[in-house]
């Protein structure tokens, strides 16, 4: 990544009920943000690498979330699936100040510059 | 650069040859697969359990559709290839399809052998190689009458013995003295013609058929009635089944100048004369053998796979083959040489009581042939000590004992199976040895035999060493494992449903955090399938008090509309009793135009399903549709879906109550419960049963003293009929049982277990005894029942088109899409 990092506010943590997600629209598809038990937010390409199933729809449970589709379940920490399946979802850096989510744009927005 | 690969044939070897290729050569191959028959590829050892109703086709798939997408196969279903043309290089198919090929795979199978006598090309005479054959035989069963089975080999018993599990009354003819003689010795095929006889099928040896007797051709196609034989014996047949064995199916190659004998002929590398063909299965010849036991099929699919992805490999050998008879409850095995010889001795074990014979070959000190009847435990050891050569002059004393006994002093049964080295064959379709299972159980910490199914594949095709898999796992894990533990619920606790249940009830658990901090749980928050569950055990223990977690629902039950494939939704209104109106059809039309649904169409629960819905547009679509006085029908939810009807005697001639009215009040009473698996309800209005309610959760049938209460019917993974609860004589009645059965289910069901299988757990004496003897306890079930309706009967649909719940769950939290701007 040669792209410096673009922090933007993409809204309130508490617009997003706990364990649960919201997603953000982008050119590049959506991003699933998440929100867990202990209120620290994630956020990942809204995209399951086994058949495209919205991850954003999925139960997230501790800090991992199931795919509503076929059941394959994802570190929401590092993008990885867990168990005996192997395959990993894009995540996007993501940080909380002062309540509000701030998603790093870096990656969708650089695609727009160079297009 | 890609190279095409075109296989001709789907059945096992070519699909085991195949995932072998894509985990050694992934991408290598551009892959087109002709199959002659309409469908994926198919476990063909499991067509028994099928025909005998033990299993289900879906069972047995091996590769469903998504297999041939995710590896970017081309399978042409359906499609029979007639010529090879090897200096284009391309293979044709009957209706003109070709594909262009760098290394074509043939894997054509075989072919009954068809005996050859007048009458076998009759209408009802039958072979039994595919699935086609099983629905046809399935579809002559339902007939009932009789059948006959050409043959008493290894097939021919298992079709008998499936047909006569299907009802049918069966007679074998077998031309040898004794049954299965390829594969037992006089004794064991006596013994196995007694066990076939006591399950009612007659059994005829040396029955040699004449022919074929036809019914008088009176204008509709003559068909077969019966069998003649040549010493003048007539036997009825509805049907004729040939199973009198297989010749390779070689024809294709033999035209396209390839070298074929019996079969196509190979090398021990799998490939044919022509270096750019390769052949597997039962097609092939190899030193003058051919093959149609699965265990060799598969050693040739691995061996080809390994060719096809460049690699070197061992090449095939001709080698001891074990056999064993699929036939519920008579225990068979035969494997290496038995023929009696003046250099062989043999070791006999009889107790004819017990229906037990075991025998043993021996030739310079070694095992080389076993023959086991009424007790094949042991079978494994034997066919190791064939494989080995092991010498066996120490432990011949009590050598025919077993393993327990081969140490000297006697061991436990497990024993057998700790006995056996690392390379014994455990799973023999899927050629898994000891040491890979025991190995994978260690390294991946597999504590069931689900486990190790999924990651070594043993036990996963016909399953009969599904007996030394659990051995195994009992040997390398220890007491921590014991096959009839009650399962824990999930990973997160060591508890079990029921244990669960109980526990909410004993201790007054009422939210899941507080459960989970109570029992212990072993994770922070729960996973996705103890979460869902727990919600429900709150909900309905707690009625009115427990506030419902949206979090913990699975998102169908969270947003009120079904997940598709693609993201998007679909929409099911309900229609109470299956009826609907012009006004009801005209909204759903306009609902349908005005969101640009992409398609509607009618569910097997009698209402109207609109699919392709895009989540954001699900407010919306609800509120049109609640406009025109319709909600949810709960079509996503485990709770209470359908209530089908018949049109009773509002318009049928032959209609005994109201079923219709009775449908309807039942679904208005019950909609919106939520139970621990889907319940769906059919109402008919007389015993020819239009509803189909003899297969449903709960099904009436009306008559004309009253009305049939029915429960614990299936028709999805499994099918069952349902079986009669009660009879009682109005429909006030029916009403309160129906919702106290309900209510039982609703406190002892485990959360997924439908009502047939919740049934099968606790019995039909206990709920027959609470709902339908006990009135006092039935009232109570009912009231409580009633009670817990007061807060489920709100429509969802409602709630959030108008009241705005769970806004959140319908629009993005940002749209970045015009972020150009913002930049």
């Amino acid at each position: 990544m040669t792209m410096d990092t673009v922090w933007l506010d993409v809204g309130a943590v508490d617009d997003i009920p706990s364990q649960s997600a919201r997603i953000v629209k982008t050119q590049k598809g959506c991003i699933a943000l998440f929100r867990t038990a202990d209120d620290k937010v994630f956020a990942l390409n809204d995209r399951c690498p086994h058949k495209g199933g919205p991850l954003s729809q999925g139960i997230v449970h501790g800090t991992s979330v199931t795919c509503p589709l076929h059941n394959m379940v994802f570190s929401l920490e590092t993008g990885d699936a867990l168990g005996p399946d192997e395959a990993r979802v894009a995540t996007f850096a993501v940080k909380v100040e002062n309540g509000r989510i701030m998603l790093d744009a870096s990656s969708f927005a650089s695609r727009k510059d160079a297009a | 650069m890609t190279e095409k690969l075109v296989v001709v044939g789907n059945g096992m070897a070519p699909g085991r040859a195949l995932e072998k290729l894509f985990e050694m050569a992934p991408g290598k191959y551009d892959v087109t697969i002709f199959n002659a028959e309409p469908r994926t590829n198919y476990d063909r050892i499991l067509l028994s359990p099928v025909l005998s109703g033990e299993k289900t086709y879906e069972d047995i798939v091996i590769h469903g559709d998504a297999w041939y997408q995710e590896h970017g196969v081309t399978l042409h279903k359906g499609r029979k290839v007639n010529a090879i043309d090897r200096l284009t290089k391309t293979v044709t198919a009957e209706d003109g399809t070709t594909a262009q090929y760098d290394k074509l795979l043939i894997a054509t199978g075989s072919v009954p052998f068809i005996v050859p006598v007048p009458g076998k090309d009759l209408a009802g005479v039958l072979t039994y190689r595919d699935l086609d054959d099983v629905e046809a035989m399935l579809v002559a069963a339902e007939q009932g009458g009789s059948a006959v089975v050409i043959g008493g080999g290894l097939l021919g018993l298992e079709a008998a013995a499936g047909l006569a599990m299907r009802g049918m009354d069966v007679t074998v003819l077998h031309l040898m003295p004794t049954l299965m003689e390829r594969q037992l010795d006089t004794t064991a095929g006596n013994l196995l013609k007694r066990a076939i006889e006591a399950r009612g099928i007659k059994v005829i040896t040396k029955a040699n058929t004449k022919e074929i007797l036809g019914t008088a051709p009176n204008g509709a196609p003559p068909r077969v009635r019966a069998i003649l034989l040549d010493d003048g014996t007539e036997i009825p047949a509805n049907i004729v089944v040939m199973a009198a064995g297989i010749r390779p199916s070689a024809g294709l190659a033999k035209e396209a100048g390839i070298e074929t004998n019996r079969g196509i002929v190979v090398n021990d590398r799998m490939v044919t004369s022509d270096p750019d063909i390769y052949a597997v299965g039962e097609c092939v010849e190899f030193d003058g053998n051919v093959y149609g036991l699965v265990a060799p099929l598969y050693e040739q699919a691995g061996i080809a796979a390994k060719g096809l992805a460049g690699e070197d490999t061992k090449g095939f050998v001709d080698k001891a083959l074990a056999t064993k008879l699929k036939v519920t409850g008579v225990d068979l095995y035969s494997a290496g040489d038995f023929a009696e010889g003046e250099d062989r001795e043999e070791i006999v074990l009889r107790d004819a009581t017990n229906g037990l014979y075991k025998r043993l070959i021996l030739q310079d000190n070694k095992v080389i042939g076993v023959v086991m009847f009424g007790d094949t435990s042991d079978s494994g050891w034997f066919f190791q000590l064939i494989k080995d050569g092991t010498d066996i002059s120490e432990m011949r004393d009590t050598l025919i004992f077993g393993p327990a006994y081969a140490g000297g002093a006697a061991l436990d049964p497990t024993a057998a199976v700790a006995a056996l080295p690392d390379d014994a064959e455990i799973c023999g379709c899927n050629g898994v040895c000891k040491g890979t299972i025991v190995n994978a159980i260690g390294a991946k910490n597999l504590t069931s035999l689900d486990d190790v199914r999924a990651h070594t594949k043993a036990s996963a095709s016909c399953g009969t060493c599904t007996g030394l898999v659990e051995q195994l796992l009992t040997l390398t894990l220890g007491d921590s494992y014991n096959p009839n533990a009650v399962k824990p619920m999930c990973g997160c606790t060591d508890l079990s449903h029921g244990d669960v249940r109980r526990l909410i009830v004993a201790k007054e658990l009422k939210t899941i955090p507080d459960l989970m901090q109570e029992l212990e749980w072993k994770s922070s928050g729960g996973c996705a399938k103890c979460r869902p569950a727990l919600n429900y055990y709150l909900l309905s223990t707690w009625p009115g008090e427990y506030v419902d977690d949206g979090q913990s629902r699975f998102i169908n039950e969270r947003v009120h509309a079904n997940i598709q494939k693609d993201g998007t939704y679909s929409v099911v209104p309900r229609m109470w009793g299956g009826v609907t109106t012009p006004d009801e059809l005209r909204a759903i039309a306009d609902v349908a135009d005005k969101f640009k649904i992409p398609t509607v169409k009618c569910t097997g629960g009698q209402r109207i399903d609109l699919l392709g819905v895009k989540k954001e547009d699900l407010p919306a679509v609800w509120s049109d549709l609640n406009a025109a006085g319709m909600v949810s029908g709960h079509a996503y939810a485990k709770g209470l879906r359908t209530v089908k009807t018949c049109v009773g005697t509002d318009w049928c001639r032959f209609g005994t109550q109201d079923s219709t009215g009775l449908g309807i009040k039942l679904e208005k009473f019950l909609w919106g419960s939520w139970t621990p698996a889907k319940v769906k309800l059919a109402v008919s209005g007389c015993p020819r049963n239009c509803a189909e309610a003899t297969c449903k959760d709960i099904g009436v049938i009306c008559v004309d003293s009253g009305y049939e209460i029915h429960f614990a019917g299936a028709a999805g993974l499994d099918i069952k009929g349902t079986e009669l609860l009660c009879h009682v004589k109005t429909e006030e009645e029916a009403i309160e049982v129906i919702g106290a059965l309900t209510q039982l289910y609703r406190e002892q069901g485990h959360y997924l277990e439908r009502i047939y299988k919740w049934r099968a757990r606790v019995g039909m004496e206990s709920i027959q005894a609470t709902v339908v003897e006990d009135l006092p306890r039935r009232k109570e079930l009912y009231e409580a029942f009633v009670y817990s309706q007061k807060f489920s009967q709100k429509d969802p649909w409602a709630e959030r088109a108008k009241d705005h719940v769970d806004a959140h769950e319908f629009a993005p939290i940002a749209d970045l899409t015009s972020m150009e701007a913002a930049e």
